[in-house]
């Protein structure tokens, strides 16, 4: 263990908090009206549009069936479009937040199909319209599970950061591929790998806290 | 009033078509407490729920009081609904929120001022007579109650007619004398029209006073309830009183009471 261990590690860890953090805000808002569209305009559904549902499928598809590691080379250019630069924790951002989407989009959309069909006739039937049954059945009857899910999501994104590492974009993952393996670092390499096994604890764990303290609210005796 | 005009539905399914309703005509006067009542698969439920169109008829026509249900466009369709309340077997609570939110919401989406919501709000839970269970959660009631804040929220717009859905069929039989009874007391107090389906002979002969006898999608037997238990004229409705009848004989004969009657 030499003395620089400790810095690389922070900047490396501030570095990826900053990656997963702003990707997991981008990617939670589109994923989030990507799983809502899928939901809302099925067949049946609340604003029934087979059509764009076909569309919105096919797209989210393609991008998912993408290794990741080639998403982010073809998202170069429009990362150089954002921030102007390819390199760098705010340039993988970019490719993350649209990697990661789709994965979130189905998740958001399995995670809702779960609410029960009654509450959102029962919606209805009061002559609820379609934006108040998303945003006041769906959504809130379906937040627990969504909790859960979005945590799934951000690990994976958390993991994502690390491949991204491997192509310029700093961080934990570009740490143990730079010293770790590429300079035979071990004592860098070694700590890396806690340090993300740590931080994925964390988010695991959060996650877990956040939904457990809704149920609990839900059914906290009087 | 509520007029229904050859009513007609069919699923389709993958290999063929179902009737679940053909050429259903029904009057319901203002005021009643209508029972429809039939075997699974008769064809009650979807027979109720076209009546706010949850589900779409495929033809004929539905009149409840002035609006011609079936001629409304979706935003017509959302404000009549208002006027329409409707109770379900499984509740459909909101989970989410609270008794109070669950019973404010119809008020909230017909946009009612936030002074007017609170007063509804609690005149309503006193009148279901769960006053004292605004702050709870749907997860910490019995059934009993549940359905209590489902007839709650449906009631909040203070509607025309409440359409039951086998609303007491999840519940024991004394938690479902205590909703029908609230159900009659509701019907007195607000002079609404409630139709209810049920398999439940019980329901029917407790509230109801007029009925309508479903087979196969079409109605085979309307009229009092009283004629119905006396003289009961379909097969479905023969076969209903002939399951009562069979069990009073049987419990006569054990009592050793038959020759008193």
């Amino acid at each position: 263990m030499r003395d620089d261990l400790i810095d690389l590690l922070w900047e490396g860890l501030q570095q990826t908090l900053y990656m997963v953090f702003w990707s997991s805000i981008f990617a939670l808002a589109l994923g989030l009206a990507l799983g809502v569209a899928l939901v809302v305009t099925e067949k049946g559904g609340v604003l029934p549009a087979p059509k764009l549902n076909k569309l919105i499928s096919l797209l989210i598809n393609s991008v998912r069936s993408l290794p990741f590691i080639i998403l982010i080379v073809l998202l170069l250019p429009l990362a150089r479009f954002v921030v102007g630069t390819t390199l760098g924790p705010t340039a993988a951002i970019v490719s993350l937040s649209i990697g990661a989407a789709p994965f979130l989009g189905r998740i958001i959309e399995n995670t809702l199909k779960e609410v029960a069909e009654g509450k959102i006739e029962a919606a209805k039937a009061v002559g609820a319209t379609p934006m108040t049954i998303i945003f006041r059945v769906l959504i809130p009857e379906a937040l627990p599970a969504l909790v859960r899910s979005i945590t799934i999501a951000i690990i994976a994104i958390t993991e994502f950061t690390a491949v991204a590492g491997a192509i310029g974009a700093g961080g934990l993952g570009s740490l143990a591929i730079r010293f770790g393996y590429q300079r035979f670092r071990e004592d860098i390499m070694l700590a890396t790998v806690l340090v993300i096994i740590a931080l994925v604890q964390a988010i695991q764990w959060s996650g877990d806290g956040v939904a457990r303290a809704i149920l609990r609210r839900r059914t906290k005796a009087e | 009033m509520i007029v229904i005009r050859d009513l007609c539905k069919s699923y389709a399914t993958t290999s063929s078509t179902v009737t679940a309703l053909s050429d259903v005509n029904l009057t319901i006067e203002k005021g009643d407490i209508f029972g429809i009542i039939g075997f699974s698969g008769a064809g009650k439920s979807t027979l109720i729920r076209c009546l706010n169109r949850l589900e779409e008829p495929d033809s004929g026509s539905i009149r409840i009081g002035d609006h011609v249900i079936t001629d409304l466009n979706e935003k017509e369709l959302r404000l009549a609904r208002r006027k329409i309340g409707m109770i379900f077997q499984q509740f459909n609570l909101l989970d989410a929120k609270t008794v109070w939110h669950n019973v404010a919401f119809p008020l909230q989406v017909a946009g009612h001022p936030k002074p007017y919501i609170r007063d509804r709000v609690a005149e309503i839970l006193e009148l279901v007579q769960l006053g004292d269970k605004a702050g709870a959660y749907p997860s910490q009631l019995s059934g009993g109650q549940k359905q209590r804040v489902g007839i709650a929220r449906a009631l909040a717009n203070e509607p025309d007619v409440l359409l039951s859905d086998e609303a007491t069929s999840a519940l024991d039989p004394q938690t479902t004398y205590s909703i029908l009874e609230l159900l009659q007391d509701i019907n007195r107090k607000l002079k609404l029209t409630i139709v209810l389906i049920t398999h439940e002979l019980d329901v029917l002969s407790h509230i109801c006073r007029n009925m309508a006898v479903i087979e196969g999608g079409t109605i085979v037997e309307t009229g009092s309830v009283d004629q119905f238990f006396l003289n009961p004229q379909s097969d479905t409705a023969r076969r209903f009183v002939g399951i009562v009848d069979r069990y009073r004989n049987r419990s006569y004969r054990l009592e050793g009471a038959g020759a008193g009657i």
